[in-house]
């Protein structure tokens, strides 16, 4: 789960960090009056959208108190951010930061992740902040400073500092930096996050502030914070994998027309694979995953037959908790209370695959049963085409 | 031999009065495995279809010589259960459970490799050796069959699809383990080359990749610098957009690591025969080894 950079902020300022003075608006009235609010010279009106290169899009914008605040606070509202780290889609914006823009002397990266090769978590610093840390790395590798963390010690005063006086000469920023070190690692352990990352933390005169924010949650830890689920802002998730997450499956759009169901994320993506070396495109990325109920099933069948895009169905399944004949009936449920219009083509493996074979032939459905797997997604792939062509 | 569990070990499970406890030790132990007992708190005396069931992994140990445990325990509750198996003595820990939080694998982990143990998963199928009759985990055994490859894998129903290939294809295995699909895993594949290249059974290896983390890149370095036995290799995702967590918690492509691309690139370097088509690696291990 996502948060916004507001919403990261505020999390921030509980720990100690400073952050412009700023204040959340939803419409371009609001915005204005903020951004007198603030008496500042220079102000910037920021998108809320979960996705980096915001700017780069034109969601941020820096302005004078004198220029038209309303009219380019209305224009970002309104717009379908497309960045690219969001895809053609875009995402809408789901509300203004306004805030005060300090001026800046110098800008440093920070960084919370969890180093999945070790274990660890791991704090990230770099004076070259601003840009992402991929950037960083692949450019000036010797300029980030790692610290690795002891999981039973926690991360010591004295690494937040070490990391510090790696970023600062001046004592006083050096101090306010291991203070925000130490409030960004305390926010990781204690939200459970998948990331959490100030950048840039700047240097403006006396002072160090976090300039942008970024707090990512694990979903799997979710229920240690019940209060973050009110957080969630779903309007900028695709509302169909925003379904198949509440029905219990793992979806994933992609461009193509062929639509999949598979069981387990690594079959799943095998099967994409697969229909892409025989020269086809898969609308999607389907997981019913292992144990999958009859419910289940007929849920996911019907995810991929109310997809207008698709034009084959393929369902590739190697039973192994999840048994054929569950399968079956959750598929010819689904078909039989909406009525089949799409070729449907079935490779099924695996536990009970008799009485599954049985009750798809006993169906009077015309589903398609294709033994060999490489075969069935040739096959799906010609559908396909011939569908297109037509 | 095989690698990690065999004829000899002696298997608990914890969390064996639940429903996928109790389902799946009786299936490990209808396939081979020595299933000495269970462990539910507050269940002490009963049985599972006559496995006897015990307070403690403490006491299962005491009582039963236990050295391998197969953990069903729900996510939020699972690093608790990880923890007591290490202190217990158990060396080899085999955890199927999904979802648990990666802070909490990590913290566990952690304590699992100062001990000396071994964890396999979590979020994993399992580990099966068919030469040795021993299956701890959750793979339809029946599609297993004994021989000299070994199989090490990040996902669970494209390790039975491969395992099916070998099968039929005439290529029995010695040891097949999933190391999971979370971000922090247990095992990687680097400790279980380790191990099959001092399995004298084990001829070749079949390693299953997927998009997400550098484990793949790890094992390219270790294969190029020490490894002789054949290696055929499979790496999952190609098509996958980055960002996007697809299915398993560890299978996202974040700032342009962990592609699929770079992984087969990297394994090809290594001398590695990547196969591109899943469908054909039974039979490029057959080409192999015949």
């Amino acid at each position: 789960m996502n948060l916004h950079e507001f919403q990261s902020k505020s999390i921030l300022m509980e720990k100690g960090v400073s952050v412009p003075r700023g204040l959340v608006v939803y419409d371009a009235l609001e915005a204005l009056v903020a951004a007198r609010s603030l008496k500042a010279d220079k102000i910037v009106l920021k998108a809320q959208a979960h996705s980096g290169g915001r700017g780069k899009a034109g969601g941020i914008s820096v302005m004078s108190i004198d220029d038209d605040v309303r009219s380019e606070a209305g224009r970002i509202l309104r717009m379908n951010l497309v960045t690219n780290q969001t895809g053609p889609q875009g995402k809408p914006v789901s509300a203004l930061l306004v805030e005060e823009a300090p001026q800046i002397d110098e800008e440093l990266y920070l960084g919370v992740v969890l180093d999945r090769n070790d274990g660890h978590v791991t704090v990230m610093a770099s004076p070259a902040g601003g840009m992402d840390i991929e950037t960083i790395a692949k450019e000036s590798p010797e300029k980030i400073y790692l610290v690795k963390v002891d999981p039973l010690r926690g991360l010591c005063p004295f690494q937040s500092r070490g990391l510090a006086y790696k970023l600062a000469s001046k004592n006083l920023i050096a101090n306010q930096i291991a203070k925000a070190v130490t409030a960004l690692y305390e926010i990781f352990v204690s939200y459970d996050c998948t990331l959490a990352e100030i950048n840039p933390l700047v240097v403006s005169g006396e002072k160090v502030l976090a300039l942008d924010a970024k707090i990512n949650l694990d979903d799997h830890a979710l229920f240690r914070r019940p209060e973050m689920a009110g957080l969630r802002d779903r309007s900028q998730e695709d509302p169909v994998e925003l379904s198949a997450r509440q029905a219990g499956l793992s979806y994933i759009k992609l461009d193509g027309d062929i639509g999949c169901m598979v069981n387990g994320a690594g079959l799943a993506m095998a099967t994409l694979d697969l229909i892409s070396i025989h020269g086809g495109a898969p609308a999607n990325f389907l997981d019913v995953g292992g144990g999958a109920s009859e419910q289940v099933v007929a849920d996911a069948t019907n995810i991929l037959l109310d997809d207008t895009r698709v034009k084959v169905v393929f369902i590739n399944i190697f039973g192994g908790i999840l048994r054929c004949d569950v399968l079956a009936r959750g598929v010819i449920r689904a078909i039989k209370e909406r009525g089949l219009q799409l070729p449907v083509i079935a490779r099924i493996e695996g536990t009970n695959i008799e009485l599954g074979r049985k009750l798809f032939a006993d169906s009077g459905l015309q589903i398609q049963m294709i033994p060999s797997l490489d075969e069935a997604a040739e096959l799906v792939v010609v559908k396909a085409k011939e569908l297109s062509a037509s | 031999m095989a690698i990690l569990v065999n004829r000899e070990s002696r298997v608990i499970c914890q969390g064996i009065t639940g429903r996928n406890g109790t389902f799946h030790s009786i299936a490990c132990r209808d396939y081979g495995t020595n299933m000495v007992g269970g462990v539910t708190p507050g269940k002490k005396g009963t049985f599972v279809d006559g496995i006897p069931v015990f307070n403690t992994v403490e006491e299962a140990v005491l009582e039963t010589g236990a050295n391998v445990s197969l953990i069903f325990i729900p996510a939020a509750h699972a690093k608790d259960p990880i923890l007591e198996a290490v202190d217990a003595g158990i060396k080899v820990i085999v955890c199927i459970t999904e979802g648990i939080p990666p802070l909490d694998t990590a913290s566990a982990l952690y304590t699992v490799k100062q001990k000396g143990s071994v964890l396999i998963g979590p979020n994993t199928p399992g580990i099966i050796s068919p030469t040795e009759k021993c299956k701890v985990g959750i793979m339809p055994g029946y599609i297993h069959t004994p021989g000299p490859v070994g199989v090490i894998s990040r996902s669970g129903t494209l390790t039975y699809e491969v395992v099916d290939q070998l099968t039929k294809a005439g290529m029995g295995q010695s040891t097949c383990l999933g190391l999971g699909g979370d971000p922090v895993v247990g095992l990687s594949f680097v400790d279980c080359l380790k191990m099959f290249k001092d399995d004298p059974k084990t001829e070749a290896v079949v390693l299953i990749g997927e998009i997400g983390g550098s484990a793949e890149e790890q094992a390219s370095e270790y294969i190029k610098g020490e490894f002789r036995k054949p290696v055929v290799a499979y790496v999952a995702g190609k098509l996958a957009p980055p960002g996007k967590r697809m299915g398993h918690a560890g299978a996202i492509i974040s700032g342009g690591s962990g592609t699929a691309q770079g992984k087969i690139e990297a394994l090809t370097r290594a001398g590695v025969t990547v196969v591109e088509n899943l469908t054909k690696v039974g039979q490029a291990v057959r080409d192999i080894l015949l």
